[in-house]
């Protein structure tokens, strides 16, 4: 039970640092969603711990750092945290390319969910490049899981 | 759903003799009402940030909690930059040095004329009777993050409400205008920059004074003009300045330039596309101008010179009068 509530703050923070890392112009669309990715790990592995008042903080501290309306990073957090927490007994036991499937359908909902409440909230257009993010997301999954399964066998102890 | 789920997970399956059995694949938590009241929060507070003013103070006494993230994010740009300085041999620094001792002596020649100018402008002005400009208040700012969504042309800069910027200042960097600031946390602001799509400024034409408003395409380095008769004269080249109409941007400074005109038969409009002049995505040092001052309708003092000539000039007359 040690260690948890030092390496989720910590690892959800250098997810945050990697979301708003400056990037390249052409790079912006294929930038994998990382917290929603650590969300999702921690929901998994951790159902108890982290849930869906972790995913609406986190993602308010999100609309804080990228200016978006207070409330609508909020609110997808929260619905990621949401569909993992229906899904995590699944998750656990499918092999890691069928948890990578199912991350990416997250993630590209998630992403749909955040174009239609742009769409009415700043009545901007709607875009479909947001799939490139999903993608690329559910191609790193396996690398990302096996790393903080790693890491969290080293600092957290059941 | 969640709350039925949540209720059979609670009662288990029941046999005749009324003894509950444990189930064997027990599901976690499904925090339905958790979810619900989440749904709510975060739709009043996307009402609110839309609508409310106040909400503008309570988001920026927040952005102090961000702020640590923002500056570990922008610290390997400065530890770059810092790195490469302390990398670079001394004969690049000395060339570097010696364009830059150049560049100061023009300038310094240029400002010197732009002394005379200013100064032959200014009783120019006073001939007119127009009222004389006055000097725009600034101070620098430094790029802290840049936006790293696609769909948002904005940045972060490193000055806040300690340095006095205000929502809705006017931004320049060495070349031209940037944008203006959206909102305001302690120690940083946001800027929304002129390529955004929801940002327009209006401008006039430098060589025949005709007024457009340019409205950012959401790239990063484009803007379009908004209804241009097909008949206007606008060129190819031509100098975009800032009007000063709507008292938010001040007047004359450099917006864009017109790169590429369609004009088309069959519409009453034509398509003109312009590119910025400030070098967005290049600069990292601006000018935030302090406008809400000099730009409120100041009364009209007369000087006393005036006041006595145009005594002088009255009191013969009645001098006469009374003769």
């Amino acid at each position: 039970m040690r260690g948890y509530s030092v390496i989720i703050p910590l690892s959800f923070l250098f997810a945050l640092m990697l979301q708003v890392m400056p990037l390249p112009e052409a790079w912006l669309l294929w930038r994998p969603n990382w917290t929603a990715l650590v969300l999702i790990y921690w929901c998994i592995i951790t159902p108890y711990r982290v849930g869906v008042f972790h995913g609406f903080l986190i993602g308010m501290l999100i609309d804080l750092l990228q200016g978006t309306p207070l409330g609508e990073n909020a609110l997808l957090y929260a619905t990621i945290a949401f569909l993992t927490l229906l899904l995590y007994q699944r998750m656990r036991i499918y092999a890691l390319w069928r948890q990578a499937m199912l991350v990416t359908i997250v993630l590209a909902l998630m992403q749909l969910f955040e174009q239609w409440l742009r769409a009415i909230l700043l009545s901007s257009p709607l875009h479909l490049e947001f799939v490139y993010a999903a993608l690329l997301g559910g191609i790193l999954w396996p690398w990302l899981f096996t790393l903080m399964q790693i890491v969290r066998r080293r600092f957290a102890s059941f | 759903m969640a709350a039925a789920a949540g209720a059979s997970c609670v009662g288990g399956i029941r046999f005749a003799g009324g003894r509950p059995i444990k189930p064997l694949f027990s599901h976690g938590p499904i925090p339905g009402y958790r979810m619900i009241l989440c749904v709510i929060l975060a739709s009043f507070l996307m009402f609110a940030d839309q609508r409310m003013s106040w909400m503008e103070d309570v988001r920026a006494h927040i952005s102090t909690v961000v702020a640590p993230v923002q500056w570990i994010v922008s610290l390997p740009a400065r530890g770059l930059s810092l790195a490469s300085l302390v990398l670079s041999d001394q004969t690049r620094l000395v060339n570097e040095n010696r364009q830059l001792r150049e560049r100061l002596l023009t300038l310094s020649q240029r400002v010197q004329r732009m002394a005379s100018l200013s100064e032959e402008n200014t009783r120019l002005r006073e001939l007119l009777k127009a009222t004389p400009r006055q000097e725009i208040p600034w101070i620098t700012a430094g790029l802290l993050t840049l936006d790293n969504d696609p769909f948002l042309q904005q940045m972060i800069i490193d000055r806040g409400q300690q340095s006095g910027v205000y929502s809705g200042q006017p931004v320049v960097d060495s070349a031209g205008l940037a944008g203006q600031i959206i909102s305001v946390s302690r120690y940083s602001s946001r800027v929304l920059l002129i390529t955004d799509a929801s940002h327009s400024v209006p401008v006039q034409i430098n060589r025949n004074g005709l007024r457009f408003i340019a409205r950012g395409a959401g790239q990063p380095n484009r803007l379009t003009l908004d209804n241009v008769p097909n008949n206007t004269d606008v060129r190819e080249g031509d100098l975009l300045v800032t009007s000063g109409l709507t008292g938010r941007f001040p007047e004359g400074y450099p917006v864009a330039r017109v790169s590429h005109i369609v004009r088309n038969a069959g519409t009453p409009f034509a398509s003109v596309e312009v590119q910025p002049i400030a070098q967005l995505d290049r600069s990292r040092n601006f000018l935030l101008l302090f406008t809400h001052d000099s730009l409120k309708p100041t009364r009209h003092r007369l000087s006393q010179e005036a006041v006595d000539a145009a005594l002088q000039v009255a009191r013969p007359v009645r001098q006469e009068a009374r003769q």
